[in-house]
């Protein structure tokens, strides 16, 4: 690892000065993980007062129930959803106010503000707008004559959280496309537009590979975002229902151990949960060295 | 622009205007219905026009309308989420600028290994580890105070990292000069390095506070106090009535006050929020 090639050469000041975030993670974040890790091969009895080491056995229960599978696939469902629509949208935005040259700073202003809100804030929005008994989109959907009815129909559930939670990662995108798109070379657009090829190709033959490594680093970021951010807008709105379908691997976890005190497998599922997300940031910090390509 | 095609800039305007009413809809449908009374909000759609109750529903909320829910009133909410974010934000800057600094100006034993505990806290976020985490805060007595709270969110990889390439960009020479001037470390830090930092922490604070701001799942768990309820906790608590029906007039007045604060800070300091939201990359 890289470091300056004057350094001072104190020897206590360093320890001192890492010793509060050090302590904290060890504390708040090591320490626990260390104790899912541990428990999650424990079987603890009803009262607390003894625990049986019980090897692989929540693993295995867990990889055998339907519900957690269930759960495991929903959760992948939802984070595509989450993830497809919310960059799509970041990307049309991004490109059409890249067109802009006079309006694009309004135009960012105006895009730029769902990130503040909060998921729960977020989740209520649109649970209020979908509301079956006084929300708008019902009304006009019921015209049409369509009804919808997320209380109990658990596809409209995964609709709601699904637009509820990708709502407010579009100014996310948004922000990262627009600079992507800002940093394409416009000697290339130029020549592009002298060969005869329109807006529309130069989008997809230029902007988009060049923006390849933004785009996957917002994919991973999403998907990251879907699948452990959205727990505030489940919670306060469907509450993991109708009948588990809008269940998350994050809700579960939550359910399984706090509701369910199910101590065991909840550190189970910890320890499932912390491996992807292992995964995850392994890949982002791969790609992220390689970042400055273009 | 490459070239002038006028109709296609029309199209743009539409498709972005377009877009931001949709993106606009569900807070103007929550600003309208917050100026609404309950009856006119359960019998039917949402008026998609202001009401008369806009002074009513909020001096209620802000004095004394949760009250009858077990919770405290809605300014008293404000006020511990503004503590909350607040703390956290001024904690996360503190210990990670200090650690940025050890790792980056001194060369000592296990300086790796350090670098490595603080990079694991990006792969252990709360979701993950709910139940172990709360029984150690439960241990440590900490479960409904500010420590508890605060402290637990405050260690950050992402910050650490932010200020670490900061420091490697600033040019070797200034250290050197200052050493030949006499300047001892924590003469450096306070008297260079800070000032060279500014925007970098002005950035980092508008991101930093929304995210203490936005906090849900941590205050779930560790309040069973309602003094200590923050504006998300209250949101959680008005749309989970237990008589079934929900007072969508205070809970849209709620969320306009729990949106507001953020909202405006990321308007009127774009830049810096820009800045922040792609240099710590998440």
């Amino acid at each position: 690892m890289e470091t300056k090639r004057t350094t001072f050469n104190n020897r206590l000041l360093p320890y001192l000065l890492l010793a509060p975030q050090l302590i904290i993670t060890l504390i708040f974040f090591i320490w626990p993980a260390a104790q899912a890790f541990k428990s999650s091969f424990e079987r603890e009895d009803p009262f607390g007062m003894s625990t049986v080491f019980v090897g692989i056995q929540h693993y295995q229960r867990l990889l055998e129930d339907p519900n957690y599978i269930d759960a495991l696939l929903r959760t992948m469902v939802f984070a595509v959803c989450v993830t497809s629509l919310a960059m799509i949208l970041g990307l049309a935005f991004a490109a059409a106010v890249d067109r802009l040259t006079r309006t694009s700073r309004i135009y960012t202003t105006l895009l730029v503000w769902p990130y503040a809100v909060a998921p729960v804030v977020a989740g209520v929005l649109w649970w209020f707008v979908f509301n079956t008994s006084t929300g708008l989109l019902p009304f006009f959907l019921q015209k049409i004559g369509f009804k919808w009815d997320h209380d109990l129909n658990g596809t409209h559930a995964m609709i709601l959280i699904s637009i509820a939670a990708a709502w407010k990662q579009i100014s996310y995108n948004f922000l990262f496309f627009l600079a992507g798109l800002q940093s394409v070379p416009h000697s290339l657009m130029e020549a592009a537009a002298i060969d005869g090829s329109g807006p529309v190709k130069r989008f997809f033959t230029i902007s988009l590979p060049l923006l390849s490594p933004t785009t996957f680093f917002l994919f991973i970021i999403n998907v990251n975002y879907a699948m452990f951010d959205t727990f505030p807008i489940v919670d306060a709105t469907t509450a993991g229902g109708p009948a588990q379908a809008t269940t998350t691997l994050v809700y579960k976890v939550y359910q399984d151990g706090f509701v369910g005190l199910n101590l065991g497998s909840s550190s189970a599922q910890s320890v499932m949960l912390m491996m992807i997300v292992m995964v995850l940031t392994f890949v982002q910090f791969r790609y992220v060295e390689r970042r400055v390509q273009y | 622009m490459v070239e002038n095609r006028p109709i296609l800039n029309i199209l743009t305007h539409l498709f972005l205007i377009l877009g931001f009413v949709v993106v606009a809809l569900p807070v103007y449908v929550a600003v309208m219905a917050s100026t609404q009374d309950l009856p006119t909000l359960m019998s039917g759609p949402v008026p998609l026009w202001p009401g008369s109750h806009f002074i009513e529903n909020y001096t209620q909320l802000l004095t004394n309308v949760s009250a009858a829910n077990g919770l405290p009133n809605y300014s008293h909410m404000a006020m511990n989420s503004l503590i909350m974010a607040l703390v956290i934000t001024i904690g996360k800057i503190s210990i990670s600028i200090l650690s940025a600094y050890a790792i980056v100006y001194f060369r000592f034993p296990f300086r790796q290994l350090a670098f490595w505990v603080i990079f694991v806290t990006l792969m252990l976020p709360v979701e993950v580890r709910i139940m172990p985490t709360y029984k150690i805060v439960a241990d440590l007595g900490m479960l409904n105070s500010w420590a508890g709270l605060t402290i637990p969110l405050i260690a950050s990889a992402t910050a650490t990292f932010l200020f670490r390439q900061f420091f490697m960009t600033v040019p070797d020479e200034l250290l050197e000069a200052a050493r030949v001037d006499g300047a001892g470390p924590i003469k450096f830090f306070r008297d260079i390095l800070l000032p060279l930092s500014r925007t970098n922490i002005g950035a980092l604070c508008v991101i930093l506070f929304i995210y203490g701001w936005i906090q849900y799942l941590w205050p779930l768990l560790m309040t069973t106090d309602t003094g200590y309820y923050t504006l998300m906790m209250g949101m959680k608590r008005m749309v989970t009535a237990q008589d079934g029906i929900i007072p969508w007039n205070f809970v849209m007045a709620g969320s306009v006050l729990a949106m507001l604060p953020p909202i405006l800070i990321v308007i009127f300091m774009q830049r810096l929020f820009i800045r922040g939201l792609t240099e710590t990359e998440k």
